[in-house]
C-alpha cells in the first residue's frame, strides 16, 4: 500500500508484449474536446483493436471554471446564478436545489403557491431537457430529422419560460424564500396549450425513432449495465433507473409538492441503452402527468415570502441536500461559518457519476456503439466539470 | 419477335453519329466529339447544383423548416454561391500527409462518376456512348470511387479518416456482390450487356413488372445494394457525422472536397439512373405487351421526360430515406450484406435463370 | 434505521466514531487510523448497506491545520442517510483509499486531490482530474495564489 502520483502519459502507454506475429496492434486515438458527438467539450482517449474499443479514458477540465472556489466569495443569493450554469438543460431543477439547501438551513417557511410554482416549472424543464436529448440522440445515431423535432417543441416550453422568468437557458428564477417572479397571468393557458399539442407528438416521436428496426438492431443490448454496478459508480436518475433500480428522489423524499400527485417511477428491466431510451420517453409522459395534476390548482398567495434585500446568513454547520434533476441527483453541500458568504460549498453533479458509468459500460464494444451509449448516458459536460 | 409492341424511336448515341460522321467530314465528327465531352462535363456541374439544392431543400420540409430561402427566389441559386466559395477557398494539404496521394483521391472518385455518365441513355438521342459491355462496364468503372476513398482516408494521416476509408472499402466491395447479382437477372431477361438494347427490350413493359417476383426483389436488391455503394444513410458509416466527424474526407477543403461532394451526388443520380434503366425501363414509356391503342397515348409523352421523371422519383426517395433512418453499425451492416443480401441474390438468379428458361414471364422476347 | 438507531449502531460497530456536531443529518467523526474499517463494514453490513457513496469531498480548515474529509452514504436497501467524515492533518494529508468499495471513489479522490492535495493511500491511479498534470499548486486550498487570479475590489 503506497501513495504514488501517475500521470496521463502513463495511462496512455502501449503494452509492448505483443507475442504472436498475427496479433493485431491496439492503438489509442483521441475523440477530442471538439467532436459532434461528445455533448459538450469532453475528451475520451480510446484505445481501440480494430473497431472494437478496448478502454476508454475520460480527460476532463475543458470547461472548468472553479464555481466551488467562486462560491467562498460570494453571498448566497449570488451563488444560485451559478448554479444554472452547471446542467444548463436544468437550470431551474438546479436553482430549486441551492435554494431547498439554503432555506433548510435557514428555517425559511415557504407557502404552497411558492411549492406548486416550483414542482411545475421543474417539470417542464425536465419535459424541455429530455426533448433535446431525444433530438441529439437521434442525430448521434444517424437520423437527422429528430432533432429538429425536438428542437421545435422545446421552443414552447422555451416561450412560457421567457414570457414568466425572461430567459430561456439560464433562469435565475427559484431563489432562497420563494421565486424572482410571480407568474406571468398567460402562464396557466400557455402550459394547457403546450400539453394538448404534445401529447400527440410525443406518439410521433414513438412512430419516427422507437419503433424503427435498425434503431432497435442498435440499441438492444448494448452498454449493458445491471444495477450493482450503477450504484457502485454512483449513477443517478434514468441511467439508474434503466438498470433496474427504483430510486427516484420525487418519490422517496417528496420536497415541493410532489407528494400531492399521482405519478409512477418509471424502472427499466436490462440497463442496456434501449431502456435509457425507453425510459427517458416514459418519464416525458409521467412528467405531463404532473403537470396536468397541479396547473389547474395553483394555490393563491405571495411569490416571495422573504424580501430580496435581507442578507442570508445560515448558521454555522454543514448541510447536504439532494434534488432530482433531469438527468440524476444533484447534492448542494454547504458548509458554514456563520458569515454572508459560504465556508466551502461543493456540488455533487449527477453527470458526473453518470459519466464515469461510460468506463463500465462501453469496454469491448465498438465505436458506433460508443457513440449510442454516450449518448443515451445523456451527459452534459459544464455540470461535470463545475 | 411477335405479339409486342415495336419501338417506334430510333436509338442513335452521340459517338455514333460522331463515327458516321467521320468518312464525310472530320470537323463534323470532331464537333460531335467536342459536344459528348462538354455535354457531360455541362451536365455533372448542372445536376450536380441542382440535386444538391433539392437535397437542402427536401431536407428543409422533411424537417419542418423551409431550407435556402435568401440567395434568389426560395434560395435557387444557393448552390451557384456555394459552388463560388469553394472555388475561391484555400487549398490546404495537411503538411503530415501524402501529398500527391493526397490531391490524386478526390480525381479518382470523380472518374468513376464521369465514366459511367458517358453510357447512361437518358434519351434516344441524349446519349454518348454505347459500350457493348455497357453493364459490365458500369460495374467495373464504379469501383473506381471506392480507390479514391481509400486513398483519401490513408493520405490524410489522420486516424479518424483511416477508419472511415476502412469503412468504405469494406462496404462498397461487400454490397457491389448484391447489386451485380441483381443486376445480373436482368440481363438474364434481356439477353443482352448493351445497356441501350436492356432499355429497348422494356418496349413490351418494365423488367420490374415483367418478370413479376423474380424483378421486384432485384430491383429491391439492386436498390438497396447500391444505396451502401454510394455511402447515403442509413450506410453511411464511412463518412459517420457523428463519429468520424466526416470520415474520410475531414482533411479536404475548397474545391478538392467540391470533387468528393459532387461525386457523392452525381452517384446518387447515377444510382437511380441505372435503377431507372435496368427496372424501370430508362426512357420507354409505360407499355403493357398487347394493348396497341394505351401504349400509343404513352409514346405522346417524349421519353426524355419518361427518364427524367423516373429518375427524380427514384432520386426522391434516395432523399427521404437519408432524412428518416438511422445510420447502421458498421458490423450489422457487413452481416446484411454477406449473411442476408447475398444468399437472398444467389437464390433469386437462380430462380430468375429458371423463370427464362421455362418462359415463365409476361410477353417474353425470345 | 432512523438517525438516533443509526448512530447507536455505528457506535457499536466502531466504537472511535463520535457523532458530528451541527449538521443537518446523522454524521460521525472517525478518527483516520480506524476509517478503512468502518467504512468496510459500512458497505458490507447488512444492517447497515450503504451501497451508494453520494458524494465525497474535503474542507480546508486552514486555522486548524486540517483537511476534513466528508463522505456522504445512502443505502437503498433501507433509505437511510450517513455522513462520515475525517480528519488529516494539512501537512501530509494521506488517507485510505475506499475505491474497492465504491467504484466511484477512484474518479472522486482524484478530484479532492486535485483540488486539495490530499493523498490517497492505495490508489491506483492518483492524478489530477481537471487541471493539467503539471499544474502546481491546489486551487480550493485556502492559501492558493497564481498569477491569473484577480483581487476582488472592496
Amino acid at each position: 500500500m503506497s501513495v504514488h502520483i501517475t500521470t496521463l502519459d502513463d495511462r496512455v502507454r502501449l503494452r509492448k508484449d505483443d507475442s504472436s506475429p498475427l496479433s493485431t496492434q491496439e492503438y489509442f486515438v483521441n475523440m477530442g474536446p471538439q467532436h459532434p458527438s461528445t455533448h459538450g467539450v469532453l475528451r475520451l482517449v480510446l484505445k481501440l483493436d480494430g473497431e472494437t474499443v478496448r478502454e476508454v479514458i475520460p480527460v476532463l477540465g475543458y470547461i472548468h471554471r472553479g464555481i466551488e472556489k467562486m462560491g467562498e466569495h460570494q453571498s448566497y443569493r449570488q451563488f444560485v446564478h451559478l448554479s444554472d450554469r452547471l446542467d444548463y438543460l436544468s437550470a431551474l431543477i438546479n436553482n430549486w436545489a441551492v435554494s431547498m439547501t439554503i432555506e433548510k438551513a435557514a428555517n425559511i417557511e415557504l407557502n404552497d403557491r411558492i411549492q406548486v410554482i416550483r414542482t411545475l416549472m421543474a417539470e417542464l424543464q425536465r419535459i424541455q431537457s429530455h426533448q433535446l436529448w431525444w433530438g441529439v440522440f437521434g442525430m448521434d445515431l444517424g437520423a437527422f430529422t429528430p432533432f429538429l423535432y425536438g428542437f421545435r417543441d422545446r421552443e414552447i416550453i422555451a416561450d412560457i419560460f421567457e414570457e414568466t422568468v425572461g430567459a430561456r437557458l439560464t433562469m435565475n428564477y427559484i431563489q432562497p424564500g420563494g421565486l424572482m417572479y410571480d407568474i406571468h397571468p398567460g402562464f396557466v393557458k400557455r402550459v394547457k396549450a403546450f400539453l394538448k399539442y404534445f401529447k400527440p407528438k410525443l406518439a410521433e416521436y414513438e412512430t419516427l425513432l422507437s419503433g424503427n428496426v435498425i434503431l432497435q438492431e442498435r440499441l438492444r443490448g448494448v452498454g449493458r449495465m445491471d444495477g450493482q454496478t450503477a450504484l457502485s459508480i454512483g449513477a443517478t436518475g434514468p441511467v439508474l433507473r434503466a438498470s433496474g433500480v427504483p430510486l427516484d428522489l420525487r418519490k422517496s423524499e417528496a420536497y415541493g409538492s410532489y407528494g400531492k400527485v399521482a405519478f409512477d417511477v418509471v424502472v427499466g428491466k436490462n440497463g442496456d441503452c434501449w431502456d435509457r431510451y425507453w425510459v427517458r420517453l416514459e418519464e416525458m409522459r409521467q412528467s405531463m402527468k404532473i403537470v396536468e395534476q397541479l396547473i389547474d390548482n395553483i394555490p393563491e398567495g405571495k411569490h416571495m415570502v422573504m424580501k430580496p434585500a435581507v442578507k442570508i446568513k445560515l448558521p454555522e454547520g454543514s448541510y447536504y441536500n439532494q434534488v432530482e434533476t433531469a438527468r440524476g441527483i444533484l447534492g448542494v453541500y454547504i458548509v458554514s461559518d456563520g458569515k454572508e458568504s459560504p465556508y466551502r460549498v461543493h456540488l455533487r453533479t449527477p453527470n458526473f457519476n453518470n459519466l464515469w458509468a461510460i468506463t463500465e459500460t462501453a469496454a469491448n464494444w465498438r465505436l458506433g456503439d460508443l457513440v449510442a451509449i454516450l449518448s443515451s448516458l445523456d451527459v452534459v459536460v459544464p455540470d461535470i466539470d463545475r | 419477335m411477335t405479339g409486342i409492341t415495336e419501338n417506334i424511336w430510333q436509338a442513335k448515341t452521340i459517338a455514333q453519329r460522331a463515327t458516321e460522321a467521320l468518312p464525310d467530314s472530320v470537323w463534323f465528327a470532331l464537333g460531335y466529339m467536342v459536344l459528348g465531352v462538354v455535354g457531360v462535363a455541362a451536365f455533372i456541374a448542372v445536376m450536380g447544383m441542382g440535386l444538391i439544392y433539392a437535397e437542402r431543400k427536401i431536407a428543409g420540409h422533411f424537417q419542418c423548416r423551409l431550407g435556402p430561402m435568401r440567395v434568389g427566389w426560395h434560395g435557387i441559386f444557393q448552390t451557384v454561391a456555394d459552388t463560388l466559395k469553394l472555388l475561391l477557398k484555400e487549398d490546404v494539404v495537411p503538411a503530415q500527409s501524402d501529398r500527391f496521394l493526397h490531391i490524386l483521391a478526390p480525381l479518382f472518385t470523380l472518374l468513376g462518376t464521369i465514366l459511367v455518365l458517358a453510357v447512361l441513355p437518358m434519351s434516344p438521342i441524349v446519349h454518348v456512348s454505347d459500350v457493348n459491355i455497357g453493364v459490365v462496364y458500369v460495374g467495373a468503372v464504379s469501383g473506381f470511387g471506392v480507390l479514391g476513398i481509400l486513398l483519401g482516408g490513408w493520405s490524410s494521416n489522420n486516424k479518424w479518416s483511416l477508419l472511415g476509408a476502412m469503412r468504405a472499402g469494406a462496404q462498397i466491395i461487400s454490397y457491389e456482390i448484391s447489386a451485380t447479382l441483381a443486376l445480373l437477372v436482368v440481363v438474364l431477361f434481356s439477353g443482352t450487356l448493351r445497356l441501350s438494347e436492356i432499355v429497348e427490350s422494356q418496349a413490351a413493359g418494365w423488367w420490374i413488372w415483367r418478370a413479376h417476383g423474380v424483378g421486384i426483389l432485384a430491383f429491391l436488391l439492386f436498390f438497396v445494394a447500391s444505396l451502401a455503394e454510394i455511402n447515403r444513410t442509413p450506410f453511411d458509416i464511412p463518412e459517420g457525422e457523428s463519429e468520424l466527424t466526416a470520415g474520410f474526407h475531414t482533411e479536404y477543403s475548397g474545391m478538392r472536397f467540391a470533387f468528393f461532394f459532387l461525386a457523392e451526388f452525381i452517384n446518387m443520380f447515377i444510382v437511380a439512373a441505372m435503377t431507372a434503366t435496368l427496372f424501370l425501363g430508362g426512357w420507354m414509356p409505360f407499355h403493357i405487351g398487347d394493348f396497341a391503342g394505351f401504349n400509343a397515348i404513352m409514346d405522346m409523352i417524349p421519353p426524355g421526360l419518361w427518364f427524367t421523371g423516373k429518375t427524380a422519383f427514384l432520386v426522391f426517395l434516395i432523399m427521404w430515406f437519408r432524412w428518416t433512418f438511422p445510420r447502421l453499425r458498421v458490423d450489422q451492416l457487413m452481416r446484411l450484406e454477406w449473411k442476408v443480401l447475398l444468399p437472398i441474390g444467389f437464390v433469386n438468379l437462380i430462380a430468375a435463370a429458371v423463370v427464362v428458361l421455362f418462359n415463365f414471364y409476361f410477353f417474353p422476347v425470345r | 434505521m432512523d438517525s438516533a438507531n443509526l448512530l447507536t449502531a455505528v457506535a457499536a460497530a466502531e466504537p472511535n466514531a463520535k457523532p458530528r456536531e451541527k449538521a443537518d443529518r446523522a454524521a460521525v467523526q472517525v478518527p483516520v487510523g480506524n476509517f478503512s474499517a468502518l467504512m468496510k463494514r459500512l458497505r458490507n453490513d447488512s444492517a447497515f448497506a450503504f451501497d451508494m457513496l453520494c458524494d465525497h469531498t474535503a474542507i480546508d480548515w486552514s486555522e486548524q491545520g486540517s483537511f476534513e474529509l466528508v463522505y456522504q452514504l445512502y443505502s437503498t436497501v433501507h433509505g437511510h442517510y450517513l455522513m462520515v467524515t475525517t480528519s488529516v492533518p494539512r501537512v501530509n494529508p494521506i488517507v485510505p483509499t475506499v475505491r474497492e468499495y465504491w467504484r466511484i471513489a477512484e474518479f472522486q479522490e482524484r478530484e479532492v486531490y486535485d483540488m486539495f492535495g490530499v493523498l490517497y493511500d492505495g490508489h491506483p491511479d492518483l492524478r489530477r482530474l481537471f487541471l493539467e498534470d503539471d499544474w502546481k499548486g491546489f486551487p480550493l486550498r485556502k492559501d492558493y495564489k497564481d498569477e491569473f487570479m484577480l483581487e476582488r475590489p472592496e
